[in-house]
């Protein structure tokens, strides 16, 4: 970008002025240029986790382009004739299933490529979900971010779609079996399922249709999209400026941090090919994925054992948790409540919870303000239980799709194991939340503590009369101000039901509903300490350093004394 | 704003703002941003100067790590075994992590070591346009409606609704009604078997006869048909549907039949395909008759008519019924008497 910038007004001499002048004089490039060069953006590691997603995505279209030369999508069948895997010689197999083995063996580079591409696929998914959680815990999709929070959200669920999409093309054992289940749950789908199943596989599972169609969906539809979303994602991030931690100096009217140009796109440039060099480790390093152990699909074989890419493992654990008594026969016509609530309504409900929390969360808060400086998420109890609370749902989910491993692992029952899961699915995330919230109120009551009293010093004084005390040493204000510098919010306060002249509003009762909802999140809050609360814990002389505070209105309840614990 | 509804006796505890901010006046003073240290290369030359050097043979061990992924491309050509596949995948990966991850490390370290740290501040302006952009926008609008003529013709305002919800048809019917194949979703319920078809071992296609299975065993059973079949394409979609586990009881340990008579001496003949969603169910276990899912661990008692006795699953898998013909072979009696598979929204009409 910098070689553009024209240096000068006068007649450019070198090389890169008179490019720059040349592109300027015909696209006023140098506006542009002139607000990114030395944009600031802050620091900090987890801001780089969005970016593990996003170069890995630039790994899987390079290492995909790579594959694309070599892959055929036929389901045609054919004859391996290569000498190499030798179990697969003379076997029937899908051009598709073949040209695989082809890429892996007679392609040099072509197992790397693939191992690459695989890897990047799981790292793509895993940078998405790290980066979400960064998001989420520290409130950076308050406004004016929801709408690229959405647009995230949305990648993510594409991104999925991609690692099905990609997962399902060699047309191997366990790729096909993984369609298969897919054709199962499709027709779960009331009153449309058979249709759709036939609309996914052109007829009857798995047709001659399906390894064609999942590629075009695989290398245009899904890439294409993801693309002009990233583009958006980080056009938004760009437009909105970059969030900031919390600090000294740092406001929602500011941003603090280092110039694009050189140390943060060095920087990002850097992480880009760190992030390949690691990828290009595992495939090359790490076996995944070996089709030829698998053999080309076959309907009737599978193994024990098998699992699907981590990304999808929840929706394997959902499905497997589900007592099949849900099946139901409503008039003949026959609801497969076992199938489609674990595998369409649960994943509903997960990806429902996470494109409307931002809204959700600003209508309780009563909150229009924009936000830049990100929470700590202690400082935000219920929305962090929450986050915990989901991702517990989600964690367990996905080691339930994987019981049969640790039943074998642990030599446990695979019965037990499902029993307790499923107990955990409803019992989990509510203890995950109260916990969770119970870790934060603690951790902010904490701060207060540490504010008003400061650091112990281990060092004990010993006064004329014979009293004993610790030496206090008082927090610096950049340590105080992390600690006070935040917003505790109370439930929403809404207008009377009636009137003055005791007419009844319209309203009201929603109203009411949402200020409940406020209560859930903001009824415990511990409030930050105020210079006052310090000027008083100073007056009451050393002595008190060592005793408890009980006039200070640390945590603030609407339920009363339930609370206090001091 | 005005009043709390349910005023709780701490509600008053701390004064607010509208949106439930703290005055600014109880508020700390914001310190401002921390001073800068200088690291240890910004005042040390000779430090500067390490850094300098490490930077530069990281960027060399990029290069000799190209090099190194290039001769192992030429100097090691797999021979076609998974070793030798394994091996060059290897060197490969390993020349290009070095390559690649050379040029990561010294970027980041010559960023966090020699190019200035300096914190710079930049001004936040509102994320919104200025009330005026917005009422120019919005005249701007205004006039282009009323330029378009369109309040006062509501015939084309109509018309181009029409015309605008129609075209698509044009593409999406002939999508539709091909992407489906024939649409004949009724093909769900029947399989290759009908009365007299033989049966088969999975894959040889060798028939079975019913004297050569011992109490105890298992076969993976496929309808028989003649050898060329099998090698279509066509036949992977039959075979989907029309497999079958074969498993030979102790007569005295079969409790019943899913399907009145449909065993033989015996001889149970089950569809493998799981009533949950498709997996081929393959796992037996000979004590306890049980047949298990590794999909999803529905589990069916194969002694008691295949009903479920665990997992995700609610109905028993179809049965296949069978007899032996004059020459002593395995064969069907009829076709499944209901469709085999996950269920589905008219499974029972």
């Amino acid at each position: 970008m910098s070689t553009t910038t024209p240096s000068s007004p006068a007649e450019p001499t070198t090389p890169v002025g008179k490019t720059a002048d040349y592109l300027d004089q015909r696209t006023k490039i140098g506006v542009l240029t002139k607000q990114l060069v030395r944009k600031v953006f802050p620091d900090h590691w987890s801001f780089m986790l969005g970016e593990i997603a996003l170069f890995s995505f630039v790994v899987l279209i390079l290492s995909g382009f790579f594959l694309t030369m070599f892959f055929e999508p036929s389901m045609a069948l054919t004859r391996y004739e290569n000498e190499h895997p030798a179990t697969m010689h003379g076997e029937l197999m899908s051009v598709a299933f073949a040209s695989t083995l082809d890429m892996s063996f007679e392609v040099r580079g072509g197992l790397l490529m693939r191992q690459i591409h695989h890897w990047s696929a799981l790292i793509f998914l895993a940078g998405i979900v790290v980066h979400m959680m960064r998001v989420f815990f520290t409130g950076a999709f308050r406004k004016p971010r929801e709408i690229n929070w959405l647009v995230g959200v949305t990648m993510m669920i594409l991104g999925l779609l991609a690692g099905f999409t990609g997962y399902s093309l060699p047309d191997d054992v366990l790729s096909g079996n993984g369609l298969r289940i897919t054709d199962g749950v499709v027709k779960s789908i009331p009153i449309i399922g058979s249709y759709l199943s036939y609309f996914i596989f052109g007829g009857e599972f798995p047709g001659e249709h399906i390894i064609p169609r999942l590629f075009t969906l695989h290398i245009l539809v899904v890439p294409a999209l993801l693309l002009a979303l990233v583009g958006l994602h980080l056009f938004l991030m760009v437009l909105n400026k970059h969030t900031q931690y919390p600090g000294g100096g740092r406001t929602n009217n500011n941003v603090v941090g280092s110039p694009a140009v050189p140390a943060f796109a060095t920087k990002m440039g850097g992480n880009f090919f760190i992030i390949f060099g690691v990828l290009a480790l595992m495939g090359g390093t790490m076996a995944i994925n070996n089709v030829w152990n698998y053999g080309p699909y076959d309907p009737s074989p599978v193994s024990a054992g098998a699992q699907p890419d981590w990304y999808m493992l929840f929706l394997e654990g959902s499905l497997r948790l589900m007592p099949g008594q849900a099946e139901i026969v409503i008039g003949g016509y026959t609801l497969s409540l076992n199938v489609l609530i674990p595998a369409v309504v649960v994943p509903g409900l997960l990806f429902t919870f996470l494109f409307v929390y931002p809204f959700i969360e600003a209508k309780v808060t009563g909150d229009h303000r924009e936000h830049h400086v990100l929470d700590r998420p202690r400082n935000v109890p219920v929305r962090t239980g929450l986050g915990v609370a989901f991702l517990f749902e989600f964690i367990l989910l996905a080691l339930a799709g994987s019981n049969d491993l640790i039943a074998t692992h642990f030599s446990l029952s695979i019965n037990t194991i499902t029993w307790v899961f499923r107990i955990l699915f409803f019992v989990g995330p509510v203890l995950a939340f109260w916990i969770t919230k119970r870790i934060c109120l603690g951790l902010q009551r904490k701060d207060r503590e540490l504010v008003l009293h400061g650091h112990e010093t281990g060092r004990i004084v010993r006064f004329a009369n014979g009293e004993y005390i610790e030496v206090h040493r008082p927090l610096d204000e950049q340590e105080r101000w992390l600690r006070v510098n935040y917003d505790a919010h109370a439930p929403l306060q809404i207008e009377p039901a009636a009137d003055a002249r005791g007419v009844k509003r319209k309203g009201y009762k929603s109203d009411k509903r949402w200020q409940r909802l406020s209560r859930f999140f903001y009824e415990d809050r511990v409030e930050p300490v105020t210079p006052a609360e310090l000027a008083a814990a100073h007056s009451h002389g050393e002595h008190d350093e060592l005793e408890p505070t009980h006039s200070a209105p640390e945590l603030v309840s609407g339920s009363g004394d339930a609370e206090r614990e001091h | 704003m005005s009043e709390n509804q349910n005023p709780q006796p701490s509600h008053d505890v701390t004064p607010h703002g509208g949106d439930g901010t703290l005055a600014q006046a109880d508020r700390f003073a914001d310190p401002g941003v921390p001073e800068h240290h200088p690291r240890l290369a910004d005042s040390d030359p000779r430090a500067a100067k390490r850094n300098e050097r490490l930077i530069a043979l990281l960027f060399v061990v990029s290069a000799i790590g190209t090099v190194g992924s290039l001769v192992a491309y030429f100097a090691v050509r797999p021979d076609g075994t998974t070793e030798g596949v394994r091996l060059s995948t290897l060197l490969l990966g390993v020349g290009m992590a070095v390559s690649l991850l050379g040029i990561g490390i010294a970027a980041v370290h010559w960023a966090k070591t020699l190019m200035s740290n300096k914190e710079y501040i930049e001004e936040r302006h509102s994320s919104s346009s200025s009330a005026e952009v917005r009422e120019t926008v919005a005249t701007q609008f205004q006039d282009g409606y009323k330029d378009s003529g369109i309040a006062r013709r509501p015939v084309l305002l109509g018309s181009v609704g029409l015309a605008l919800a129609l075209f698509p048809l044009s593409i999406a019917v002939p999508l539709v009604s091909s992407v489906g194949g024939d649409w004949n979703v009724s093909k769900f319920r029947h399989t290759l078997w009908q009365k007299g078809t033989r049966l088969a071992y999975d894959p040889s296609g060798r028939l079975i006869k019913a004297a050569d299975l011992t109490v105890g065993s298992v076969a993976h059973v496929i309808p028989d048909v003649p050898a060329e079949e099998r090698e279509s394409h066509h036949w992977i979609t039959e075979k989907a549907k029309a497999v079958v586990l074969l498993v030979r009881l102790d007569p005295r340990d079969l409790k019943r039949d899913h399907r009145e008579g449909a065993s033989h001496d015996g001889i149970v003949a089950y569809s493998k395909i799981c009533t949950h969603v498709g997996c081929p169910v393959a796992l037996y276990e000979q004590q306890t008759h049980h047949l298990l899912c590794p999909c999803h661990q529905s589990t069916f008692d194969i002694a008691d008519g295949a009903k479920v006795v665990f997992g995700p699953a609610k109905r028993p898998l179809p049965q296949l019924p069978i007899t032996v013909d004059d020459e002593g072979y395995l064969v069907a009696e009829d076709d499944f008497n209901e469709p085999i598979g996950p269920s589905y929204w008219e499974r029972l009409k």
